[in-house]
């Protein structure tokens, strides 16, 4: 992503990853979003994410809806493939593509409007499949490409530019994910790279779908005051329930536990998470007191964030339908058919 | 002993059984159809179901015809009446010098006796109370001792019957000596009690070697499988679930790794249509053949994506197995109501490949077809069957299998490709298709390419020009031109030169066939063309010019092949004149050959 353009000429300092790439080549086209806007920083925090875990970038697929948020694959790994769908869609294309294709890596964008309304049974669904994705919710709990309307995240009380407040509840997608057995649920905040990145870099590592969402304020419709969306309030009230470090598998064996280590989650490919701050009475492995703190929290108006959740003991999709380990897509379809002989006896049995 | 009525009719004859749903008819009434076929005798059936489980009316209706001719018929020569909530209208229906098979454990309602008619009263109830001691298999084996009685009046093989009970049973002793007990049950009590076989009975003919008994869903499923689809999605639907069902069934036998045991494939339950047709585009995206099937309300809620597969151009494949709509309408019940719909699915300019399999046999080898069509040509192809060919069981010739068949995949970069080439652009150039080439993600690098549903240029990328966004549409019109040369062109029967020229589709195919030579022996002659597919070729122009006028025969109320025809061809309006059928039920040559002889005033 880059909000300016920047010479094409690569500077030597830049760091280069186990691939050889450096974090330009893991950039997309010149973001078309408004100057300010939370959706290029995570967009940025998602460059830095693929880079550092070293993923061939024409190995990513990067899918999304319809929505700002749902631009923003445009603006990071230009050399993955894309897929901008349609509105609330892109869980279904998502699930398509990966029972076709298991060997690569599946980040979706998604908003508010395209996850929490239109798309919400498509979310809840590829929840309950235990997708292998990285699905990111850029929550600014408001409409913004249609200029202003409510969304279904919009807080109970928030006010619209024009003063307007919300009289309908909204539906929280980290609560949501809990209730539907997510695998993986984190929350954080577009103006926190520090918190993200590592957070998408365990998402990204995570087998089965990893919900992060993120909130990313619109700074032309919900960015005023008595709006809880926006970074003022976002900053004010966001409460760190777990800070939690990434550790890919390579890097394990050597690295000592940082001093406040509480617990840590060995992933499926042996990458590590470690919890290194958590809140009192908290435990990010435990679904229903999970549940429980996160909602006791809002309720005093705090904003919960980190990596709230992780499972690492469920399967994905793959699993469960008991798919060959080689992607479907890439066996020849002589070896799918079964000929000749095959059909006469299959025939044997409708005479 | 009943003196029956003398009109003698071997092997030509239709035999209907009125059921109460959730009894166990189903079994029985296959059973019937499987011997009869057995025997030779070219023979169809029609399940007309309600849309339920138990406890509601269910008809099954049996044609014997040795000359061939097994589309639908309304006249019945024999009924078998289990259901004494429908007892009225089932002896109405038979037709005079008829029978009518009833269960006299209970007397006959006075007030629907007939003169034309012959009764013949078996006290199948009392017989199964003294026969088995659970009630349930009182309540089903009632369904094998009716089946036991019509071996002995219409004279069945009953070696051919206890052959399949047999096969059927194997393993289960029990059953089996459950099902031959009240075969002979009913058997021995009509060869005591009436004279058999009736004048309309059943002769064995050469068997028919070269000939399955199979229904239009399964077929549907083997071809899929055939064609080498590996990822499936669906939304349960009536009358489209059987192809899931048995794509599910194929794939377990036929595509598990031998080494790993895993499956070489994926089938996924979306939560509904919605989802079912973007996971379909999310695998065929990914280079996997992939498909999903359904019924009209499916199709309605799938439109939205059918319309970015078609501008994103991603193979498709689409089964629609027509129901009779609007909205719910009739779940049970068949039609082809679906043609425009599909023709056009989608907001904005969009057209389809469309095609019409007229049996299960065509189902088997369209399907494969479809695929082929969809790579080739990059877009959704929608395969429309219907009810009555998805889920009735027909006799068409044995499938056959090609082992040379090579899969056409379209244009597709591979990674050699991509090593060798400059830039890469999705949508340029395009070949004598007017289809351009395109990279699967994951395969090279270079392949890589952003896919929308938005505004897009030849090179794929975002667009909000005129001049640009229309290039693309011009190209993809022309796309659809060009695969009217490739898609099963329409089959002509009989250029006798005659000024009458019928026009039909998919499932009418057997009793327009049939009206055909009807009409012939009443000195009325016509030509005959079934459309396969759409878009169509020019020799559909042809044959309609042909021809002074031209009836188009289909399952709708509003003439939608017709419809179609004006639209997309260049004959006149005035060649072209309908004749529609669309109750529900399968069509009958008996509507054909009046439809025609009322319009030509004869």
């Amino acid at each position: 992503m880059a909000s300016i353009k920047r010479p094409a000429v690569v500077h030597p300092s830049l760091a280069k990853n186990e691939l050889g790439l450096v974090i330009r080549d893991y950039e997309g086209a010149m973001s078309t979003l408004c100057a300010g806007c939370g959706h290029d920083s995570v967009t940025a925090a998602i460059v830095r994410a693929f880079h550092e875990l070293s993923i061939p970038p024409h190995m990513i697929a990067k899918l999304s809806g319809i929505g700002c948020s749902s631009k923003t694959p445009t603006y990071f790994v230009s050399g993955a493939h894309g897929f901008n769908s349609a509105h609330g869609r892109m869980p279904a294309i998502a699930t398509g593509a990966n029972a076709a294709n298991r060997a690569l890596t599946y980040i979706g964008i998604s908003g508010d409007g395209d996850s929490l309304s239109i798309g919400l049974g498509q979310l809840c669904h590829a929840i309950r499949r235990n997708l292998n994705m990285l699905y990111v919710i850029e929550n600014n709990g408001v409409y913004g490409l249609t200029k202003g309307q409510f969304s279904a995240s919009t807080d109970l009380g928030s006010k619209s530019k024009r003063g307007e407040p919300n009289q309908q509840r909204p539906i929280d997608p980290v609560l949501l994910g809990l209730s539907l057995g997510a695998s993986f649920i984190a929350r954080s905040f577009s103006g926190d790279k520090t918190q993200l990145v590592p957070i998408l870099k365990a998402a990204l590592r995570h087998k089965g779908f990893a919900l992060v969402d993120v909130i990313s304020p619109c700074v032309t419709f919900n960015d005023h005051v008595g709006s809880t969306k926006s970074y003022l309030h976002t900053r004010k009230h966001r409460l760190q329930v777990v800070e939690a470090d990434f550790v890919p598998k390579e890097r394990e064996i050597s690295a000592e536990y940082a001093p406040g280590t509480t617990t840590s989650v060995t992933m499926h490919d042996g990458s590590v998470v470690r919890f290194t701050k958590v809140a009192e009475n908290y435990d990010p492995t435990d679904r229903t007191a999970a549940q429980t703190y996160i909602q006791g929290s809002q309720e005093k108006g705090e904003i919960p964030t980190g990596l709230l959740y992780i499972d690492e003991s469920t399967g994905d999709m793959h699993d469960t339908s008991a798919t060959v380990d080689t992607p479907l897509a890439t066996i020849p379809l002589e070896q799918l058919c079964p000929g000749s002989a095959a059909l006469e006896r299959f025939q044997s049995a409708y005479r | 002993m009943l003196q029956p009525a003398k009109v003698k009719r071997t092997n030509d004859f239709a035999f209907k059984l009125a059921n109460v749903n959730g009894t166990g008819s189903a079994s029985a009434n296959g059973l019937l159809m499987q011997a009869i076929f057995r025997m030779g005798i070219p023979v169809s059936g029609k399940n007309l179901f309600p849309s339920n489980i138990q406890g509601l009316p269910t008809w099954y209706e049996v044609r014997v015809n040795g000359d061939g001719y097994t589309s639908r018929t309304p006249d019945f020569n024999l009924m078998v009446a289990m259901n004494a909530e429908t007892y009225a209208a089932d002896v109405r229906e038979v037709v005079s010098g008829g029978y009518i098979l009833y269960d006299s454990t209970w007397p006959l309602d006075k007030a629907l006796h007939r003169e034309d008619v012959t009764f013949l009263g078996v006290p199948l109830a009392k017989m199964c109370t003294d026969a088995f001691a659970e009630s349930r298999e009182r309540i089903l084996m009632k369904n094998i001792v009716y089946v036991g009685v019509l071996v002995a009046l219409l004279s069945i093989d009953m070696d051919v019957v206890v052959k399949i009970l047999d096969e059927k049973f194997k393993g289960k002793a029990a059953l089996r000596e459950s099902n031959h007990k009240a075969i002979k049950l009913g058997y021995d009590y009509a060869i005591d009690n009436f004279q058999c076989p009736l004048p309309i009975h059943l002769s064995k003919l050469a068997e028919l070697k070269d000939s399955i008994l199979i229904d239009g869903n399964t077929a549907t499923a083997l071809g899929c499988v055939y064609a080498g689809a590996s990822v499936a999605a669906w939304y349960p639907i009536t009358p489209a679930t059987s192809v899931m069902d048995a794509f599910k069934q194929l794939c377990t036998k036929m595509r598990r790794d031998p080494v790993s045991g895993k499956n070489n494939f994926c089938i996924v339950q979306a939560e509904d249509e919605l989802a079912a047709i973007g996971m379909v585009i999310g695998a065929s995206w990914n280079g996997a053949r992939s498909f999903t099937s359904t019924a009209g309300p499916g199709v309605s809620l799938m439109g939205e994506l059918i319309g970015l597969a078609y501008y994103a151009e991603i193979p498709v494949v689409l089964v629609d197995v027509q129901r009779t709509g609007p909205s719910t309408g009739m779940p049970t019940r068949t039609q082809q109501g679906d043609i425009l719909a599909c023709a056009y699915a989608s907001h904005g300019d969009t057209k389809h490949i469309l095609l019409f399999p007229a049996n299960p046999a065509e189902c088997f080898y369209f399907a494969v077809k479809s695929f082929d069509l969809a790579e080739r040509f990059q877009t959704p192809v929608f395969m429309l069957t219907d009810l009555d060919i998805g889920m009735n069981d027909w006799v068409v010739p044995k499938l056959t299998w090609d082992d040379n068949y090579k899969p056409d995949r379209g244009p597709v970069l591979t990674y050699a490709d991509l090593e060798k080439m400059g830039k890469f652009f999705r949508y340029s150039p395009e070949n004598d298709d007017g289809v351009a080439a395109r990279t699967l993600p994951g395969v090279h690098a270079k392949g890589a390419f952003f896919t929308r549903g938005s505004g897009h240029n030849k090179f794929g990328g975002y667009t909000e020009i005129p001049d640009e966004y229309q290039e693309v549409m011009d190209r993809l019109a022309r796309k659809h031109k060009r695969a009217a040369k490739a898609v099963p062109p329409p089959i002509i029967r009989n250029q006798t030169g005659s000024k009458i020229g019928l026009i039909s589709l998919g499932g009418c195919d057997g009793a327009v066939r049939e009206a055909v030579d009807v009409l012939r022996a009443e000195g009325i002659t016509v030509d005959y063309m079934r459309i396969c597919a759409f878009p169509f070729d020019d020799s559909v122009d042809a044959f309609i010019n042909a021809h002074e006028k031209n009836f188009v025969i289909e399952q709708n109320r509003d003439a939608q092949l017709k419809s179609l025809l004006v639209t997309e061809t260049s004959v006149s309006k005035d060649r072209l004149d309908s004749i529609l059928v669309y109750g529900g039920f399968p069509l009958s040559s008996r509507h054909v050959v009046t439809g025609v002889k009322k319009k030509l005033g004869t």
